[in-house]
């Protein structure tokens, strides 16, 4: 049994924590100190000795990320923090913003002495305005006690954050084309490398950040490696959020030490299945993260764990599906999400998305045919690596992992002339 | 032009913030909806002017995001989530009935001006599933009858509580400052939007229609707005 821990969700109970002055009493900002007693170069070091990997999905060691930004190039270094959480089934940076936004300033501060950054950026989803307000408001304050702006609490760092909103567009979570965006640019993805380290925003050296990354940082300056490897695995230490939604009693976030067992996060912390319903598929990251099954719930949610089961960690945003759901009438949503988000550049992602939706729009219609399925299996071979980042991919998860567990369900679609689970959508209509 | 002399000064403001003028492009599209109610041809050109871009780099840019938009949006904009989790919970049916109620396709805004129905992808709210949204602050797990009674409650230009208005979760009371806040420049003015409601003169300058949306619910037939209808503009001259 893995208990749940009590890092990043802390100050969640406190329903005054967004206060600055309330979050001082919980040990907020006490990482400043003793960061600013350390030199930026040990702090790197810090975080790579801690092992914590990027909480965005992709999972890269963060410390290595900030070791590769390009130095003495004669240009700033800029940290953009990535809030464009968008990713279908994750809402953990949210409810942070919401529950404790100071924990995001915290980690903003001492990220950017580590680099050497003066000038921050946090690029925030457009369409979530209480996380917006909550976080306007911990810098407004922020600014007020010093905290940024001019040589913070004497330390003679300097530093300024812009909050910078975007306008939706889920690509914008892909680190390239956010920074396009933030360049007041079509929100595309650029080729890499150059990597963002090197040229990024404005050419200059850049890291992006998730925002549970940079909320992570203040608690192993404070608490040190030991304290954060004594969670997790070696390969991935530490706490991590999960969201958890879909056919569960207790939807919402857990916060557990990585490698938690999947069943104890659905069937524990979540509650297990909502009216006495059977478990038949859940995603461990997301929509771009292939889906598993009830045989998969022993899997240690780690990357190595999810990766050793056929997928993938991505933002541990856990979808748990029951035996009513139609994995057609699934992969057909998410597959209308990537076509609708595909932003252009590549004609794999724009043409293989559309392609796809229209061929499930109409197995769960009834008009499909027997071939469909060998169909949508040769696009998503045709997009799967040869798109120009990672949404091509993610879009054909859904549907490589459905037909791969429950390919039976797409057969019943042709022969049955549709769709043989309740509320079934006859034409496809306004979508 | 689309921006007063003082909304300018707050525009100039925003370009101040950034290492380059561009990065402001975003926060001053969402000033020219803020005022206008959308990106008319008339604020492309003026963010092109500010920006020293062209008005086909400003309008490549306002096309690619769903949230600037191409004819005035109601003074409350319902978001309805359309992905998974929310669909599994009934999103769909929400997002029916309420353009069913306000007898227009999804996208569209009612006779009034009042509310404009959207159905949107995931919102990361998705334990709070069926999500809807008024001006961007969450309703969550509503059933379809409690949709359509905020929906009523709206078209009587009253604006019930948030999901978590105890935690402090506030809705925007009218897009105009929604926009105005999204640009970056804190709380709206009282007197945003007063008397700028889109004039069919103003929407006679550039190309005119405009470009359609990039949008799914645009497939559904919804109709493109006649030149210079000045179709759905909200009554903002009524407000404060």
């Amino acid at each position: 049994m893995t208990d749940q821990v009590k890092v990043l969700t802390s100050r969640w109970g406190d329903n005054r924590a967004h206060d600055l002055d309330r979050f001082g009493e919980l040990d907020g900002y006490a990482s400043l100190d003793a960061a600013f007693d350390k030199s930026p170069e040990d702090l790197v070091q810090l975080i790579k000795d801690s092992g914590l990997r990027g909480r965005g999905g992709a999972g890269f060691p963060t410390g290595m990320k900030w070791g590769f930004l390009a130095k003495g190039t004669g240009k700033p270094t800029y940290l953009v923090v990535n809030a464009d959480e968008s990713e279908p089934g994750t809402f953990k940076d949210m409810e942070l913003l919401e529950r404790d936004p100071h924990a995001l300033v915290e980690g903003v501060i001492v990220s950017s002495y580590a680099i050497g950054c003066r000038n921050a950026f946090i690029y925030l989803r457009g369409e979530c305005g209480w996380p917006g307000r909550r976080l306007q408001a911990a810098l407004d304050a922020a600014y007020d006690k010093g905290l940024l702006g001019r040589d913070i609490r004497g330390s003679g760092f300097d530093l300024d954050v812009v909050l910078h909103r975007g306008a939706g567009a889920y690509i914008c979570g892909e680190e390239t084309a956010l920074l396009s965006s933030l360049e007041g640019q079509r929100g595309q993805p650029k080729l890499r490398p150059p990597f963002p380290a090197v040229e990024g925003l404005y050419r200059a050296p850049t890291t992006v950040n998730n925002v549970e990354t940079i909320a992570t940082v203040p608690w192993i300056i404070r608490k040190g490696v030991d304290w954060f490897r004594s969670m997790g695995s070696d390969k991935s230490p530490g706490p991590k959020l999960f969201s958890v939604s879909g056919d569960v009693v207790n939807p919402g976030n857990f916060e557990f030490p990585l490698g938690v067992p999947a069943r104890e996060v659905i069937m524990g912390a979540a509650g297990g299945m909502r009216d006495g319903k059977t478990l038949k598929a859940w995603t461990p990251g997301g929509s771009s993260t292939p889906m598993l099954t009830a045989d998969h719930l022993d899997t240690p949610m780690d990357f190595e764990g999810i990766q050793g089961a056929g997928s993938l960690l991505g933002t541990a945003a856990v979808m748990v599906f029951s035996e009513d759901v139609c994995m057609v009438r699934a992969c057909l949503n998410f597959t209308e999400f990537y076509a609708h988000e595909s932003c252009g550049k590549c004609t794999p992602c724009r043409e293989g998305t559309d392609w796809m939706r229209k061929i499930l729009g109409r197995l769960e219609s009834g008009q499909g045919r027997t071939e469909d399925m060998d169909t949508l299996k040769d696009i998503c071979d045709a997009i799967f690596g040869r798109s120009f980042c990672a949404l091509g991919d993610g879009a054909t998860s859904p549907i490589v992992s459905a037909l791969k567990h429950f390919r039976d369900e797409f057969d019943e679609h042709v022969s049955g002339g549709g769709c043989p689970f309740p509320g079934a959508r006859v034409a496809v209509g306004a979508h | 032009m689309p921006l007063s002399d003082q909304t300018l000064t707050r525009a100039k403001e925003l370009i101040a913030r950034y290492p380059q003028p561009r990065s402001a492009l975003l926060p001053i599209l969402f000033l020219l909806q803020a005022e206008d109610g959308y990106v008319s041809p008339a604020g492309v050109a003026q963010a092109a002017q500010l920006l020293g871009l062209t008005k086909a780099e400003v309008g490549a840019v306002a096309t690619f995001y769903t949230m600037f938009r191409r004819r005035p949006v109601g003074k409350y904009l319902v978001s309805v989530c359309k992905t998974l989790p929310c669909q599994l919970r009934g999103s769909r049916e929400i997002s029916a009935a309420i353009a069913e109620r306000l007898e227009v396709p999804l996208g569209g805004t009612d006779q009034s001006g009042t509310v404009t129905v959207e159905e949107v992808e995931c919102l990361a709210a998705c334990d709070g599933a069926p999500v809807v949204q008024v001006n961007t602050e969450n309703y969550e797990r509503l059933t379809t009858e409690e949709a359509m009674e905020l929906l009523e409650s709206l078209l009587r230009d009253e604006v019930p509580p948030p999901t978590f208005a105890a935690d402090g979760s506030v809705t925007e009371p009218s897009t105009a400052g929604l926009h105005w806040r999204l640009a970056g420049l804190g709380d709206p003015p009282a007197t945003l939007g007063r008397g700028v409601a889109a004039e069919p003169a103003e929407r006679s300058i550039g190309r005119e229609p405009s470009p359609p949306e990039p949008t799914e619910q645009r497939e559904a037939g919804e109709p493109q707005p006649a030149e210079g209808s000045g179709a759905a503009a909200p009554e903002r001259g009524d407000r404060t």
